[in-house]
């Protein structure tokens, strides 16, 4: 037995994200996971699971369908939620749209279009706490965003008005109606999450991985054709070998032309990749300079 | 040259390394113009973290305000008001690895008035770095925030004399500065305390050696953060874990089961080891521990973890196991040093929540006996009201009793918050200068 007693980056932020997400459960009354079957809420998931053994995991997760999913993720998601035992809601875009509260964009794109249900659901559930898989490698606003980060009545994040979080005492009081995301895996990175899936032998969608797929190039990203807008006519259908590096609305998240079939593949590539894991695959963060930022503001995630 | 670039190169190599791939977590604080958003952006450059499209994004950008090439600090400014006053407002977290260690940077914005950014960052922090500007050298905003980098117990304070070019990599500018602060810090009481002259413009010593000057012969910044040693050896200090969770399954197979969950905040446990829950005084033994990935036979800080006990004690969220020969008193009294951190002002007579460990208690203020002038390094006897950013000490009567540790000798278990009762918020950081030992 050695007698170094130190912890790998890895085990650090492990110890830390069980940490985080045994206070939600000790601190709180209503928690909910945000579960999406993608790799990030994946992780956040087996922690969960890992936190509260042998016992089960004390609280259900909540799925924010926009109705244009991969059939192979959501099919994940259910493997998912039957395999740890976890109790799965839906909130879903398409219901909202067929009853006439939520109008289509005219591109189509329905990622700005999950903070309505979303916060529909925190409401008539009642939820006082939220976990979301962000992390702050994502985006330059979400690198200021708190492990516990607060919002009021209308689900607003106001960067000025959040709590100085000192050591790791997060606060998490608040008031009837407001509530508070906890992000869980805050300091890990992309690398991070691909380094921990190989370790604990966690199963992903398999569009995570290289496959061959019919796609059309738009702004730079191969997107999946589809009825929610594509291809358009100028845009011509091909079949290549792909990967998805996040999963969202199958409208505006694109593929990369990869080769990566296996986890030690995928760090491999991941490790070497010049660009951003959003960059390279979110049509929706590339609308303005402060696009994720103004997401946050108004509920998303 | 460098290890980053062979990371490049070998992503295998990068993502195992040698050895343990360590976490550092450090902060850096500077005044406004020092170039701390260029020395983060050049760090993130120069170590490849920088991604070609967010490079890109910063080109764009910084053409767009009539930048000749790209403008490094537009990488760390994230939220729009930021990049419209070309300020930083918030703390931000900054990410970047090597062969050997993964970083969490606290980048914390340098004006005088966001002192509670800088103890906000220094924190979580094990090391700061403070900027000088080799013009300027050492100014109030750098003992200001080298004291509230010291106060909050960071063991690592590296110096950064910024902007060498612009002094002709003078050695003597520089070692004139580095004796300046080297008695800073010894008032301090800081003993590892490192000065490292750059330019973070150019890119001298921040990740590549720079031919400017050779007369220095200490190690880069890069090297100098990789060398710096992580963490305190758990076997020194005393077993202390806050209870977060009762975890109890209530199944057929674990009806038994009663676990303990959180994470050791300082020390070591075994199975087997008698410890006492606190406050409530009852001793008891560790029967079991339960890891994240099965039985242990001992766990140390900071792994999460769930102990069962042998006796049928009452423990719930909120009480602190302790090692039974080290533990702390309990005591209704609470005297330490606060960082104010929102705007509600705190003085004699205030009703607030304070928040230590996982226990949460209502407290009165008795009194605010001083307030430390960073610039100075002095404190004067005061008894009038905090505002914020300012650092005083506090006498606070609780309406149940703590078990606190001394801030300087075990600092997550000597942390504490003050809270509103009302809205929530956080009004102060605080560390707890008294204590008693087991003995007295």
């Amino acid at each position: 037995m050695t007698a170094v007693r130190r912890l790998s980056q890895l085990d650090a932020l492990e110890a830390e994200g069980v940490h985080i997400i045994r206070e939600v459960a000790g601190e709180f009354e209503r928690p909910v996971l945000l579960f999406s079957g993608g790799k990030d809420s994946v992780v956040m998931l087996h922690l969960a699971a890992k936190a509260f053994a042998p016992a089960a995991i004390p609280f259900p997760v909540l799925h924010v369908d926009t109705g244009h999913n991969f059939p192979e993720v959501i099919a994940h998601r259910d493997r998912a939620v039957q395999e740890y035992g976890v109790r799965l809601l839906v909130a879903s875009v398409q219901e909202l749209i067929d009853s006439g509260r939520l109008r289509e964009r005219p591109d189509g794109t329905r990622n700005p279009l999950q903070t309505v249900p979303l916060l529909e659901a925190i409401d008539g559930y009642r939820f006082d706490s939220v976990f979301g898989g962000g992390r702050r490698d994502e985006e330059k606003a979400r690198a200021k965003e708190r492990v516990f980060s607060l919002r009021d009545e209308f689900g607003q994040w106001d960067p000025r008005r959040q709590r100085p979080e000192l050591w790791d005492l997060y606060n998490g009081r608040h008031r009837a109606g407001e509530h508070v995301r906890v992000f869980p895996l805050s300091n890990w990175t992309e690398v991070d999450i691909w380094e921990y899936v190989a370790r604990e032998g966690i199963a992903l969608p398999e569009i995570y991985y290289a496959h061959e797929r019919d796609v059309f190039l738009r702004d730079s990203m191969w997107l999946t054709a589809g009825e929610w807008g594509g291809p358009k006519q100028h845009e011509t259908v091909e079949r290549r070998t792909v990967r998805y590096r996040t999963v969202g609305d199958m409208s505006c998240t694109g593929a990369v032309d990869s080769t990566a079939t296996t986890v030690a593949d995928v760090i491999a590539e991941v490790a070497i990749s010049t660009i951003t894991e959003r960059g390279a695959t979110r049509a929706d963060d590339r609308l303005t300079e402060a696009a994720m930022e103004d997401r946050k503001r108004e509920g998303y995630f | 040259m460098t290890a980053i670039h062979e990371a490049t190169a070998d992503p295998l190599l990068a993502l195992q390394g040698s050895g343990p791939h360590e976490l550092l977590r450090f902060a850096t604080a500077g005044s406004v113009d020092d170039g701390k958003s260029t020395l983060v952006g050049r760090l993130l450059h120069d170590t490849k973290s920088v991604l070609a499209d967010t490079l890109a994004a910063v080109e764009r950008a910084s053409l767009a305000r009539g930048h000749d090439g790209a403008d490094l600090a537009l990488l760390t400014d994230g939220l729009r008001a930021e990049r419209e006053q070309g300020i930083t407002i918030d703390v931000a977290y900054r990410y970047f690895s090597t062969p050997t260690r993964s970083y969490v940077l606290a980048d914390t914005p340098g004006h005088v008035e966001y002192t509670r950014n800088m103890v906000t960052g220094a924190s979580t922090a094990e090391l700061a770095l403070v900027l000088v500007d080799a013009r300027h050298g050492v100014v109030e905003q750098t003992r200001r925030h080298a004291a509230a980098a010291a106060l909050l117990g960071v063991r690592h304070l590296a110096l950064a004399v910024n902007k060498m070019d612009l002094v002709g990599f003078d050695q003597q500018v520089f070692t004139a500065i580095r004796v300046d602060f080297d008695s800073v810090a010894r008032l301090l009481g800081v003993d590892d305390v490192v000065a490292l002259p750059l330019s973070a413009l150019r890119g001298d010593n921040v990740v590549d050696r720079s031919e400017h000057t050779p007369w220095y012969d200490g190690p880069t910044l890069l090297e100098h953060l990789e060398a710096v040693p992580v963490g305190e050896d758990p076997a020194l200090e005393p077993f202390r874990f806050p209870v977060q969770y009762v975890i109890r399954p209530q199944t057929d197979e674990h009806h038994d089961h009663r676990g303990y969950a959180g994470r050791v905040a300082h020390g070591v446990v075994r199975v087997g080891d008698p410890v006492v829950v606190l406050p409530s005084g009852r001793s008891t033994v560790v029967a079991a521990i339960d890891g994240l990935d099965g039985p242990l036979d001992e766990a140390f800080a900071p792994q999460s973890v769930s102990i069962r006990l042998r006796d049928d004690v009452d423990v719930s969220r909120g009480d602190l196991l302790a090692a039974a020969e080290e533990a702390a008193t309990p005591s209704p009294d609470l005297v330490g040093d606060v960082c104010v951190v929102s705007d509600r002002l705190l003085a004699a007579g205030d009703r607030v929540l304070v928040r230590h460990g996982t226990r949460t208690v209502r407290a009165k203020v008795v009194a605010v006996t001083s307030r430390l002038d960073l610039v100075s390094l002095e404190s004067s006897a005061y008894s009038d009201a905090l505002v914020v950013n300012d650092i005083g000490r506090l006498t606070l009567r609780l309406a149940e009793p703590l078990a606190v540790d001394a801030y300087s000798l075990l600092r997550r278990t000597g942390a504490f918050l003050l809270v509103d009762e009302q809205d929530g918020s956080t009004l102060a950081a605080g560390m707890a200068v008294v204590t008693r030992c087991s003995e007295d």
